[in-house]
C-alpha cells in the first residue's frame, strides 16, 4: 500500500503564512509601546546640576533665562513685576546641560557686565564668538578640522549667499548643540538630529523669511521625485545628497546649490556608495578598529538596497551560475552527439 | 492505469497556461531588473530609477498572479500534482536521477510517464514544491520588507534588518534564476525537443 500524503503543499504554505502574520502583528504591537520614551524623557528632566562645576555660577542668569516667566523689584515702584521672557532668550537647563559645552559658564562666552540687571542697553551690541575664535588653532580639537569646515563653510550657498548674517550658530546653537556624527552609535538617532538642524529653518517659514526673501519652497513637493520619500527622509540626512563631499571630513559643510544637489540614484545605490564617505563613515571607520575588518563591515548598521557590497556573495553566485550553465551544456552537447 | 502514451492527455487548463506564461514573462522582467539594480552600472544596466520602478511593478503583479496559482491549487485539481507521495519517494528520486543522468544517454524511455494523475516526474515534485511553495513566498515577503522598509524588522543582533530581508531576496531571486535554466533545459526531454513547449501552449501533453 502506498502513503500518501493527503495535504496539499499549498495548505502548509497557507498555515505557515498566517502564523508568520499573527507573529509579524504580535512584534510589531510589542515593538511600538509607549513606555521606552516616557523613560528617556524623564531621565532628561531628572540630570542632577550639582555635578556641573558652573551650574551654580549659570544660575544667576538661568534663574530668568532658564524658564518663560522672569520677575523683579521695580526700584522706583518697589513691586515685584512678572515679565515673560522672548522664547529666542530662554536656554532650556536640560539641553544646556546634555550639551557640547555644558561645562561652560554663560560668561565665557557672554560679556561679565550681564551681571548687573537691568541689562545695559549696548550690550545688546555684543559680538558672538563664532567656533574658530576658541577651537581655531588648537591641537586639542585638531580631529574636529573646524579650519577645513569654515573653508567648506565659507564656499557654500549658505555662507555665499547670505554672507555675514549666516553664523555657525544658525546651525549649531551652542547652548544646546550636542557632536552625534562620531559619538552615537545608533544612526538612526543622528540622521533625525542631523535633519532637525536643516529643518529648523527650512520648515519655519519665520526662520527662513529672516535671511531671505524668497518664498520657502515646500520640501515634500520639492522632493516628491524621491522613491520611497519617508524612508528616504528617515535613513539618510539632508546633507548627504546637498553637500559636496569631502572625503576628509566626516560631515561635509559645503551646501551646495540645489541644482547640484545628487539627484542619480546610483550615487548611493552602487557599489561606490557616496554614503560610505559621509553618513556610514564614522560608524564603519569605529567598527573596523573596534571588531576588525570584517565583523567591523559586517556589523555596521549600514543598509542601502541595491549596492553590490559584498564581492564574496558575488563570486560565489557567479561560480554556481556557470557550473549550473556548463552542467547544462555538457548534459546537452552528450543527448546531442548520443542521439546520432 | 490507462495508457494514455499515444493520445493527447489535456494537462494544462487555461488558467494555468496564462499563469505560466505571466509568471515567465514577470520572472525575466524581475531578474533582468533586480541585476539592474543589484549591480547598479549606468553605462551597462538598466537606469537604477527606472529599474526600481518596473521591478515593483513586476513584483507587485508576480504577487498577485501566485495568489491565484495559490488558491486554484488549494481548491483544482492542479494542486495535487505537487503532492509528494512519501513512501518510496527517495527510491523514486534516484531512478529518475539515475535516468537524466544515465538512461537517457542510452535512449531508455522515462520511468516516470507523463499520465493523468502524475504530471510531475519525482525530481520535477520536489523543485516544483521547492520553487512554488517555500523560495517564490519568501521572495515575496522579501520584496514586500524591500519596497516598505518601514515594516521591517530595525535591527537584529546588531545587524540592520534590512541586510537580512535584502540578503534573503537576493538568495531567493538567484534560486529562481537558477531554476529558470534548468526549467527551460529540461522542458526539452518530451517527445521532440520542443513538444514540452507546444504542450504549455496548447495544453495538450
Amino acid at each position: 500500500m502506498i502513503y500518501r500524503a493527503n495535504i496539499r503543499p499549498a495548505w502548509v504554505v497557507l498555515v505557515l503564512l498566517l502564523c508568520f502574520a499573527l507573529a509579524f502583528t504580535l512584534a510589531k504591537t510589542t515593538d511600538s509601546s509607549p513606555g521606552d520614551k516616557t523613560e528617556k524623557q524623564e531621565n532628561i528632566i531628572k540630570i542632577d546640576l550639582t555635578k556641573f562645576k558652573n551650574s551654580e555660577n549659570n544660575e544667576h542668569c538661568l534663574k530668568c533665562h532658564g524658564q518663560s516667566k522672569y520677575t523683579y523689584e521695580n526700584d522706583e515702584t518697589k513691586k515685584m513685576v512678572n515679565k515673560r521672557m522672548y522664547s529666542e532668550l530662554i536656554i532650556n537647563r536640560n539641553e544646556f546641560y546634555v550639551s557640547n559645552h555644558k561645562g561652560f559658564k554663560c560668561t565665557d562666552c557672554h560679556s561679565e557686565d550681564y551681571a548687573a540687571f537691568p541689562h545695559a542697553g549696548n550690550l545688546r551690541m555684543e559680538s558672538k564668538p563664532n567656533c574658530l575664535d576658541c577651537h581655531g588653532g588648537d591641537e586639542k580639537y585638531a580631529k574636529f578640522q573646524f579650519e577645513k569646515i569654515d573653508t567648506n563653510f565659507m564656499a557654500s550657498v549658505h555662507s555665499q549667499k547670505h554672507s555675514q548674517d549666516f553664523t555657525c550658530w544658525m546651525c549649531h546653537n551652542p547652548h544646546t548643540y550636542k557632536i552625534k556624527a562620531r559619538t552615537n552609535e545608533n544612526l538612526k538617532e543622528t540622521i533625525t538630529y542631523d535633519n532637525l538642524i536643516c529643518l529648523n529653518c527650512h520648515s519655519d517659514i519665520t526662520k527662513y523669511e529672516l535671511l531671505t526673501d524668497k518664498r520657502k519652497p515646500n520640501l515634500l513637493d520639492k522632493h516628491d521625485w524621491l522613491p520611497n520619500q519617508a524612508s528616504h527622509f528617515t535613513n539618510v540626512r539632508c546633507i548627504e545628497c546637498h553637500t559636496q563631499n569631502k572625503d576628509t571630513l566626516i560631515v561635509a559643510h559645503q551646501i551646495v546649490p540645489k541644482n547640484l544637489a545628487v539627484k542619480k540614484c546610483e550615487s548611493c545605490h552602487a557599489k561606490n556608495s557616496i554614503l560610505y564617505a559621509s553618513l556610514y563613515k564614522y560608524q564603519v571607520q569605529e567598527n573596523i578598529s573596534r571588531k576588525g575588518w570584517v565583523k567591523g563591515l559586517i556589523l555596521s548598521e549600514t543598509a542601502t538596497i541595491g549596492p553590490d557590497q559584498d564581492n564574496t556573495l558575488n563570486i560565489i553566485s557567479i561560480v554556481i551560475f556557470t557550473f549550473t550553465i556548463a552542467a547544462i551544456l555538457i548534459h546537452a552537447f552528450l543527448r546531442i552527439r548520443n542521439s546520432k | 492505469m490507462e495508457d494514455h502514451t499515444n493520445e493527447p492527455l489535456y494537462l494544462y487548463p487555461i488558467w494555468i497556461r496564462l499563469w505560466h506564461v505571466l509568471n515567465a514573462l514577470l520572472c525575466l522582467t524581475l531578474i533582468v531588473t533586480g541585476l539592474s539594480i543589484q549591480f547598479a552600472n549606468p553605462t551597462i544596466t538598466v537606469r537604477f530609477n527606472v529599474a526600481v520602478v518596473i521591478h515593483n511593478i513586476a513584483g507587485v503583479l508576480l504577487s498577485i498572479n501566485y495568489i491565484i496559482f495559490f488558491i486554484g491549487n488549494l481548491f483544482t485539481k492542479n494542486g495535487a500534482y505537487y503532492v509528494i507521495e512519501v513512501k518510496g519517494y527517495f527510491k523514486r528520486l534516484k531512478t529518475q536521477f539515475h535516468h537524466y543522468t544515465v538512461g537517457v544517454f542510452r535512449k531508455e524511455k522515462a520511468p516516470f510517464p507523463v499520465t493523468p494523475d502524475s504530471k510531475f516526474n519525482p525530481l520535477q515534485q520536489i523543485s516544483y514544491v521547492g520553487v512554488m511553495y517555500i523560495i517564490i513566498p519568501l521572495v515575496i515577503l522579501s520584496g514586500l520588507g524591500l519596497l516598505y522598509p518601514e515594516i521591517t524588522v530595525h535591527s537584529l543582533l546588531g545587524i540592520s534588518g534590512l541586510d537580512y530581508t535584502d540578503l534573503l531576496h537576493l538568495f531567493c531571486g538567484f534560486m529562481v534564476t537558477l531554476f529558470l535554466c534548468i526549467h527551460v533545459y529540461f522542458c526539452t526531454f518530451g517527445k521532440t525537443a520542443i513538444s514540452n513547449f507546444k504542450s504549455i501552449v496548447n495544453g495538450y501533453h
